[in-house]
């Protein structure tokens, strides 16, 4: 599959492109990859492997290190038929909203999506209401309305096509897309 | 430039490309409580083999109505039988059916071929030869003859069938009918498509493909445009587009959701959700001069507008009771009352044609199923048993509603008789299909 390929393409190109802008895309499974540190690499000819020793970050450069990280996952779970921000993703909102308000040039669009469940109609205003509550509390923290727009997918676009209960879960979503 | 013409001339093949039937039926219920029929192959009265056969048309569609099935043509006394002259009722006496289809076919002209049928009442002619001797003529129902050319078997033998089920139910057939629905194809780099159809599934053609979602297919009360939504802007818009010029509109296009369309009974308008001003609300809007009204006026989700036969109200889904029902909205007064009150939620309606009752997606205990509504008595009945039911459309004649629903990990179409008793699934070979819409009379 090219998808394959471009996400192995990814894992090279986005550490290197997450020091200057950032890099995400609406239907990126790459938030589900897990850590990756920007240290050692096995990429590269001849079976040959590098390592290095980490430097010394200053907290605020840590924190930015963190926040990196923390960008790079660009999905917002929901519950059923709601759309509040839930609490655990306070810390990936937060790194979000500090990235958008340090570089406001930057624009974000953010996605709303539903699971399967409910008429198409309904669930793209239920999926409006989601990416309004994200930007909203972005917006809370200081992000200009004029850095973020919003689209509504409701169940039009699935990322998981099981419907069980847990595909459901991860098609409530809102996506940041910068 | 180079890739648009491309991209019609594929288009165009596809359009010319003859169509065979993408979506076969399946009659999972209500097979035992249909009247029995019999349909006598229609007798070629030509040289070689006959072109194509206008009395299998028939039976399928009778049986496609949930209202009769064909008795097996092995098991009738006359099979070379065209016209009720050579109906010898003594055969047919102990036949259980209530009439019997005979026609012709022959040769016309190039190209062309004259066809005619009967309608034959075998109830009138069992009870007529316990009496003595028949008159045959007496027995006749119905009889037309008509010339059509080669391409014309199927609508044809939709015509046929439509006057055979009004002239013994008394309701106008809606076998001369279309459906608009979303085939979505995954991994495709366009999946999206928007196809219209015959109702039965035959002459599958495509209006639109996309790289981006396309939803809410929905006719004009003329049966010549279709209005529906498409992303492919990267943003909600609504488009009317006419099925044979292809000549597209854009209708609405305004920040945040442009959806859920659906055409006034006398077809210049469009009453839709906008969310220009904050919340989903519902609006109408000249499709001419593309000035807009608003409607509704809430702070919950307002959205699924859908027209009153009159003209004169809208139907529409609101939270504004704290969970999705159904509200009905006066154009004039924009006086609201709650219509639904049984059930978790209740939304996505439509009214029936003869503007006796509600067609709508109801949830209870967790389960989404189509459901009716009387709006004098205000008793509902689940009709459908399938999961994740969703997108009701009722057929012109208001006997059968399609909907769109999931089966074996699909969304796949199905149809359910206005009581409940008769249900069909059209399965299909590639992708998911949903937002049935079916046409008006055509």
């Amino acid at each position: 599959m090219d998808l394959n390929k471009l996400f192995k393409a990814m894992l090279v190109a986005v550490p290197l492109m997450a020091l200057g802008a950032c890099s995400s895309t609406s239907d990126s499974e790459t938030d589900a990859s897990g850590s990756m540190s920007g240290t050692g690499s096995e990429y590269g000819t001849g079976g040959i492997e590098t390592g290095g020793a980490g430097a010394v970050l200053s907290p605020v450069e840590q924190q930015r290190l963190k926040e990196q990280e923390l960008r790079r996952q660009n999905i917002i779970y929901f519950d059923f038929d709601r759309s509040e921000v839930q609490s655990e993703n306070a810390e990936i909102l937060q790194a979000h909203g500090n990235y958008l308000v340090e570089n406001p040039n930057v624009r974000v669009l953010i996605e709303g999506h539903a699971d399967e469940r409910g008429t198409p109609e309904y669930n793209i205003a239920l999926g409006e209401r989601r990416a309004k509550a994200i930007a909203k509390y972005l917006q809370g923290m200081g992000v200009q309305p004029s850095q973020m727009s919003i689209v509504s997918y409701g169940e039009e676009k699935p990322l998981d096509y099981s419907r069980t209960d847990t595909g459901f879960g991860l098609n409530r979503r809102g996506v940041l897309v910068y | 430039m180079k890739n648009l013409a491309k991209w019609l001339t594929l288009v165009l093949i596809v359009l010319t490309a003859p169509a065979r039937a993408a979506l076969d039926i399946v009659i999972t219920e209500g097979v035992d409580a249909a009247r029995p029929i019999a349909v006598v192959p229609f007798v070629w009265q030509g040289q070689g083999p006959a072109p194509a056969s206008i009395s299998d048309v028939v039976t399928s569609d009778l049986a496609r109505s949930g209202t009769f099935k064909s008795l097996d043509v092995r098991a009738l006394p006359q099979t070379s039988l065209s016209s009720v002259n050579g109906f010898a009722a003594q055969n047919w006496a102990n036949v259980e059916a209530e009439a019997v289809v005979v026609g012709s076919v022959k040769p016309y002209g190039t190209d062309q071929y004259l066809v005619s049928f009967e309608l034959i009442d075998l109830v009138k002619a069992q009870n007529v030869i316990t009496k003595g001797p028949v008159n045959n003529s007496e027995l006749l129902l119905e009889s037309r003859e008509t010339v059509i050319s080669a391409n014309q078997f199927r609508q044809y033998g939709h015509r046929i069938s439509d006057i055979v089920y009004e002239k013994l139910t008394g309701i106008r057939g809606a076998f001369l009918t279309r459906i608009a629905y979303v085939v979505v194809k995954q991994g495709q780099k366009s999946p999206y498509h928007l196809m219209i159809a015959d109702y039965d599934g035959y002459n599958e053609q495509m209006l639109l493909r996309s790289p981006e979602p396309l939803m809410s297919p929905t006719w004009s009360p003329d049966g010549r445009r279709l209005a529906y939504v498409s992303f492919e802007n990267r943003k909600a818009e609504i488009f009317v587009q006419d099925i044979y010029s292809q000549t597209r509109t854009m209708v609405s296009s305004f920040n945040g959701i442009n959806g859920a369309p659906s055409f006034s009974p006398d077809g210049k308008k469009l009453a839709i959700t906008l969310s220009k001003d904050g919340q989903p609300e519902v609006y109408v809007v000249d499709i001419a001069t593309k000035s807009s009204q608003r409607i509704t006026d809430h702070y919950a989700i307002d959205t699924e507008p859908s027209w009153f036969p009159d003209g004169k109200s809208l139907l529409f889904t609101s939270e504004r009771g704290g969970r999705p029902q159904l509200y009905r909205v006066s154009l004039d007064t924009k006086k609201v009352s709650r219509m639904t009150f049984e059930g978790e939620w209740n939304l996505g309606g439509s009214i029936t044609p003869d503007g006796r009752s509600m067609i709508f997606v109801n949830r209870t205990n967790g389960k989404f199923h189509i459901a009716r509504m009387d709006l004098a008595t205000r008793f509902m009945q689940v009709l459908s048993s399938t999961q994740l039911d969703e997108s009701p459309s009722v057929a012109p004649n208001g006997t059968m509603v399609i909907y769109g629903t999931t089966h074996q990990g699909k969304q796949v179409l199905a149809a359910v008789s206005m009581d409940g008793r008769f249900k069909a699934r059209l399965p299909v070979g590639q992708g998911e299909v949903k937002s049935p819409a079916w046409s008006p009379f055509l």
